[in-house]
């Protein structure tokens, strides 16, 4: 019973996001075309731009995960949907993990299979990628979760964008540290298993605990 | 011993309560904050390195103490909210949020200020003050939310979320000087072991630190006894005590 409504939802969700294709694709465009921003503002300067790859790209990964996580509940706050899910019988907590799924799928996947590209773009060394492509792997997963919270938490407003990047910017940066880090530690041609286990623990930490969390967030909308 | 929380349900209990308590926590906090600061700017010695301007030292460092524990204050009122379903609890938090950014503000700039003559200067991207600057944005944060909600239980509720998400930054903050080594000393505070500071500056710091504990406990027993009067205001003995 508790599988076949993780599975419909599962399901549920990757046909609306098939469907809306467009919609979908939104973020990885976002995260191509803002690395192009950077040779343009800061010269096209080959050197350099090596130097700062790690950084950029996961800082606009990260924007790109901060900004797609808005909508997430959005549709289904304001089309009702999201109400009888909360009026059912299943737990909340499965339901939001299978949306959540889902949003990595559809969103996180293409960003990481493009990645490669991008470190192309700035030039980052190629013995590098694995380390980029794994913590990408595992970081990616955990930003969406922690978003997911800030989202649930902001469904209600009409704009709530900037609000929801306020609230989530803070809880991004250990993810951000980390992951960053083992890039550019890889880049210099260091072991990265200690950077790539936190970002595990984090995952795992996301993993159990967001969920919770979105589904008492999404919860108090509903209280009059 | 119960009773004593199940009375805290009451926000006209606490009111009472708080009024009484309210001289102690000010009288014994300007107290200790007078005696502190003659003591550490007056009397205490020089440093032999940094001459006097290390004297920043009696403001900064209990009000980076109280920053870090006000967060705890407020992510346990959460809890305590979120559980109990406690509306003191939730007045609590809210009271705690501006006062927890003003002293997380009061630490950054003093540090700023005391950076210029040590480090050369104002800011550096170091592990502790960054981690502090993030702290700064946490309470932020949650003050935004609550503005943006319409209805106070739905706003209560939101904040708590974000609060007791938000506690998952604060290891990561307390022990950011021991994990990244840099510009910023660790500590040399320690509850165990030795502490790396002579009994002289010492003591008077550690009267400032106890000053800072009460003026925040005065400010925010002042601020929750402000936010319960604005909750109450529909009831009887609120309207009966302002008339």
């Amino acid at each position: 019973m508790l599988n076949s409504a993780f599975a419909t939802m599962l399901q549920r969700e990757l046909l609306l996001s098939v469907r809306k294709l467009s919609d979908s694709l939104h973020p990885l465009w976002f995260f191509i075309l803002v690395v192009a921003l950077f040779p343009l503002s800061l010269g096209p300067d080959s050197d350099q731009l090596r130097v700062l790859a790690p950084g950029l790209i996961w800082v606009i990964a990260l924007l790109a995960l901060m900004l797609s996580v808005d909508g997430l509940f959005r549709s289904d706050f304001i089309d009702g949907s999201l109400e009888q899910l909360l009026l059912g019988v299943q737990p909340l907590y499965f339901l939001t993990l299978a949306k959540l799924l889902a949003h990595c799928v559809v969103t996180g996947v293409p960003l990481i299979i493009v990645s490669p590209l991008l470190a192309l773009f700035f030039g980052l060394p190629a013995e590098a990628l694995p380390e980029l492509i794994l913590s990408l792997l595992l970081g990616v997963p955990t930003l969406i979760f922690i978003g997911a919270i800030g989202a649930a938490l902001t469904v209600g407003f009409q704009r709530g964008g900037l609000l929801l990047s306020l609230l989530i910017m803070p809880m991004y940066l250990p993810v951000l540290i980390f992951g960053a880090s083992a890039v550019q530690v890889a880049t210099a041609g260091f072991a990265v298993t200690g950077q790539l286990s936190i970002l595990a623990g984090l995952l795992c930490l996301a993993f159990g605990l967001a969920p919770l969390a979105v589904s008492a967030a999404l919860r108090l909308h509903f209280y009059y | 011993m119960w009773s004593f929380f199940h009375k805290l349900g009451s926000p006209r209990w606490f009111y009472k309560i708080s009024g009484q308590l309210l001289p102690v926590f000010i009288v014994s906090a300007l107290g200790l904050l007078i005696w502190g600061s003659v003591w550490g700017l007056a009397y205490a010695p020089e440093d032999f390195r940094q001459g006097n301007s290390y004297r920043i030292i009696f403001i900064h460092v209990p009000a980076a103490f109280v920053a870090l524990a006000g967060y705890y204050v407020m992510a346990t009122a959460g809890a305590i909210s979120l559980i109990w379903k406690m509306k003191l609890a939730d007045i609590v938090m809210q009271a705690a949020a501006p006062i927890g950014a003003a002293m997380t503000f009061i630490a950054l700039f003093t540090g700023a200020v005391w950076g210029k003559p040590t480090w050369g200067t104002w800011w550096v991207w170091d592990a502790r003050i960054t981690s502090m600057l993030v702290l700064f944005f946490l309470y932020i944060g949650v003050i935004a939310l609550r503005q943006a909600f319409e209805s106070a239980e739905q706003a209560g509720k939101a904040c708590a979320v974000l609060c007791l998400v938000g506690t998952v930054n604060i290891p990561i903050i307390y022990k950011s000087v021991d994990w990244w080594y840099s510009l910023h000393q660790p500590a040399t505070i320690k509850i165990i072991g030795e502490t790396s500071m002579h009994d002289d500056m010492w003591w008077p710091l550690l009267v400032m630190i106890f000053a800072f504990y009460l003026l925040y406990g005065s400010a925010l027993l002042l601020n929750t006894r402000l936010g319960v009067l604005q909750r109450e205001q529909k009831t009887r003995w609120v309207r009966d005590l302002l008339g």
